[in-house]
């Protein structure tokens, strides 16, 4: 029984979070660097327009996969990947809103 | 890895398997909820978007965001995130102190968040910026005040389970619980990633 809770420590984190010291600092500095781009980039106006929107919304998307590979373990799932699977769905679910909203209304006359 | 050792140790732990994949369940009906919950900001966004010019002659994006409050907003949320990760660290080595440690510091940073974003919110309302003033201002304040709410609902969650640790150290339920807020507070830094990119600095830009 001792030892079957020494191994559940380890057998228990198959399917969830588990990460090492490593790869949560790897994350947090690359969300740092990727946070401290576009404040450099943008607020001194070393891009402009659709240049600095382009450097905004990379940037953002990569810290977004950042957070979801370094600190909440999306790689480690085991096959059949339910939890990735539904993350597409809600990420597609997601752009057809905000980008279909978008395109609605920007070619509503009321709202212009 | 260590555990696929472990595991090939132990066999295929059929004796406990059921309990295993409760757990698992569990988490994964929390992960849906977090896909749920992406799509309500997703709209909340997409509302956002499209009303962002509609200032109504009140103040505008650029008039009223003051970047220096949200830069600070944004590192401790991010820190706190990482020291959130570092608490689920201390509680897989089984170190209590550690995990209740690292939950206070999120905690703390945590709070800090709320209090800059709501006195960031009452300057704005002192200078006339309310939610009823324009289009774009309820969008504001929905949007962003829901990401707020969410992070108010984390600190109280995150308070009373570390009362629940402090009582009955890390089992198999703690740990469970301690998982799924991680991931709850990991997922409210990557919201807060978009409100900062696409709010302030599109709107300061």
């Amino acid at each position: 029984m001792a030892q079957h809770q020494a191994h559940s420590h380890d057998s228990h984190d198959e399917h969830e979070s588990h990460g090492s010291l490593k790869e949560y600092i790897v994350g947090f500095v690359l969300s740092l660097i990727l946070t401290a781009i576009p404040l450099i980039f943008v607020l001194n106006d070393i891009v402009e327009g659709t240049a600095a929107n382009v450097v905004l919304l990379v940037t953002a998307v990569l810290q977004f996969v950042v957070q979801l590979f370094f600190f909440m373990h999306l790689k480690e799932e085991k096959k059949p990947r339910w939890n990735f699977m539904a993350l597409i769905l809600g990420i597609a679910v997601v752009i057809i809103i905000v980008l279909g909203s978008i395109w609605i209304m920007g070619n509503n006359e009321v709202v212009k | 890895m260590s555990h696929n050792a472990n595991h090939a140790v132990q066999g295929h732990g059929h004796d406990h398997g059921g309990h295993h994949d409760l757990d698992a369940l569990r988490q994964m009906g929390f992960w849906l909820f977090l896909i749920t919950d992406c799509i309500l900001f997703g709209t909340l966004f997409a509302t956002y978007i499209v009303l962002h010019n509609n200032t109504a002659g009140g103040p505008t994006a650029s008039e009223l965001f003051e970047m220096p409050g949200v830069i600070a907003e944004t590192f401790i949320l991010l820190t706190s995130s990482f020291t959130s990760g570092l608490a689920v660290l201390c509680m897989n080595r089984g170190n209590k102190k550690g995990l209740i440690g690292w939950l206070i510091v999120t905690v703390l940073l945590g709070a800090s968040f709320v209090t800059l974003e709501v006195t960031e919110f009452l300057k704005m309302i002192d200078e006339g910026a309310k939610i009823s003033t324009s289009a774009f201002l309820s969008g504001f304040y929905t949007l962003v005040g829901t990401h707020g709410l969410h992070v108010s609902v984390g600190l109280v969650w995150m308070t009373a389970l570390i009362i629940q640790l402090s009582k009955r150290g890390i089992t198999k339920t703690t740990r469970r619980k301690i998982n799924i807020i991680s991931l709850y507070w990991h997922f409210l830094d990557a919201v807060w990633i978009f409100v900062f990119t696409i709010v302030y600095m599109m709107g300061v830009m």
